[in-house]
């Protein structure tokens, strides 16, 4: 590469390190606690306890649950039923519409074996909840999610540079050299150029995907606008619902129609995602990867048929996807420790660069993409005093 | 004091390379696999995964250049 290659890439190298560093920075570590938040939430005691149910204990049917739930929050109505993919609990929200916000619903887990309440898990649980906030939005809502998508653009494009300017420097250097016996700064040029290299490719997943998940919302308005409204076209001019049917006829229908998946979600008519003359029963696989992508099913609220079931569009289901691969959520606590220790390695190589930034500040352009083009053996300027 | 690397001819790009791909390709590997299929051999992809872990743990031992 000539030098003026070499510069131009250095440039980019710097100029997308330095805009994006201190977000990324701010990723890592308040994505370190959230790698473990179901540990956490089980060892501060918010996942609820289940009790032994004794063999042939009658199980309670959807319908009856979903009556002791509303009666326990009179004047309210259901929104969705979530089920959980490991225990037997599902919970139930309501809120004052089908129309309320989040912040509004009110969550109940319930045990699918006796019907039991479970104890609510608090939605706001300071420090995880803060890291959580924090990582998705830095509390500005979806503007601060696209900006942080943003600033992954520049992560990619940081890497890319990186891999380019790696080449030069080390050029006359063996893998992993670290000069510790020279200048502070080379040392730590070294650490940064090792670390740096050596976890590129987990870093592009988890910063690619991050990216890809800040489209979340977007993603979804238009998945509601598109397939979800092209499924229920045949009753766009039906007449008002007159009344809610069966939940555990719905679910029957739906089974039905995916025999080798579980049911995941229901959402009740009128709400985000589903239209008002339908529950959507969402789907989920039994394999690894089909258990992370779900499948909406539309069932007359009425009359409990099936008016149509689709798998989600190619994008959507490569979304589903990518969230493991983003939170490092799907190989147990082994994957989870290593997901952790490459997080703390990236923390370093963010914070190297910084360093390394504000030791050369003074020094000339020229003489940076010198110390490259020189292959990283180039004599160190003593320190100025 | 030592000196920088003995051998200080240049190196193809290949050979340049040659160490991060190989990580890059473990830890792909063990990404994807990881979520194709579960079970015991979760810890042998999460080790896959952990490859660059483990370079930087030997370089780190190792001694100056």
């Amino acid at each position: 590469m000539t030098r003026r290659g070499i510069r131009r890439w250095y440039l980019v190298h710097k100029w997308t390190s330095l805009i994006c560093t201190a977000f990324m920075l701010m990723l890592c570590v308040s994505g370190l606690p959230l790698i473990f938040e179901h540990e956490l939430d089980h060892l501060l005691g918010y996942e609820a306890p289940l009790e032994t149910v004794a063999p042939g204990t009658p199980t309670p049917s959807l319908d009856s649950i979903i009556a002791e739930v509303r009666a326990s929050r009179p004047g309210e109505v259901m929104q969705y039923l979530y089920f959980e993919e490991d225990r037997p609990i599902v919970t139930a929200a309501t809120a004052a519409s089908v129309e309320s916000p989040p912040e509004e619903v009110h969550l109940q887990p319930v045990d699918l074996r006796t019907g039991a309440f479970l104890p609510v898990r608090p939605l706001r649980i300071g420090i995880i909840d803060f890291f959580y906030t924090m990582h998705e939005s830095m509390f500005v809502g979806l503007y601060g999610t696209f900006f942080l998508g943003a600033m992954g653009v520049l992560l990619l494009l940081a890497i890319v540079s990186g891999i380019v300017v790696y080449a030069p420097f080390m050029r006359r250097l063996d893998f992993g050299t670290i000069r510790r016996g020279r200048s502070k700064r080379l040392r730590w040029l070294d650490i940064h150029n090792l670390t740096g290299i050596a976890i590129t490719a987990w870093l592009v997943v988890v910063g690619a995907t991050g990216v890809f998940n800040t489209l979340d919302a977007p993603l979804a308005a238009q998945w509601r606008a598109g397939q979800l409204a092209e499924m229920t076209a045949p009753y766009r001019d039906a007449p008002p619902l007159r009344r809610l049917g069966s939940v555990d006829a719905a679910v029957a229908t739906a089974r039905r129609a995916s025999p080798d998946m579980d049911v995941s979600l229901i959402m009740f008519p009128g709400t985000y995602f589903a239209p008002p003359h339908h529950y959507n029963v969402f789907m989920r696989g039994r394999t690894p990867v089909t258990s992370r992508l779900i499948k909406p099913t539309l069932v007359d609220a009425e009359t409990a048929a099936l008016t149509d079931t689709r798998d989600m569009p190619l994008h959507i289901r490569a979304l589903f996807l990518s969230r493991p691969l983003h939170f490092g959520d799907y190989g147990g606590l082994p994957l989870k420790i290593v997901w952790a220790l490459l997080d703390i390695l990236a923390i370093v190589v963010l914070a190297s660069g910084i360093y390394l930034w504000l030791g050369r500040r003074g020094a000339a352009l020229d003489r940076r993409v010198e110390e490259l083009v020189a292959g990283g053996t180039m004599p160190e300027p003593e320190p100025a005093r | 004091m030592s000196g920088p690397a003995r051998d200080t001819r240049p190196r193809p790009a290949t050979r340049i390379f040659a160490i991060p791909l190989l990580l890059a390709l473990a830890s792909g590997v063990g990404l994807v696999a990881a979520l194709l299929v579960d079970g015991p051999l979760d810890l042998l992809w999460s080790l896959a995964v952990a490859t660059p872990l483990l370079a930087v743990a030997r370089a780190a031992r190792r001694r100056s250049a």
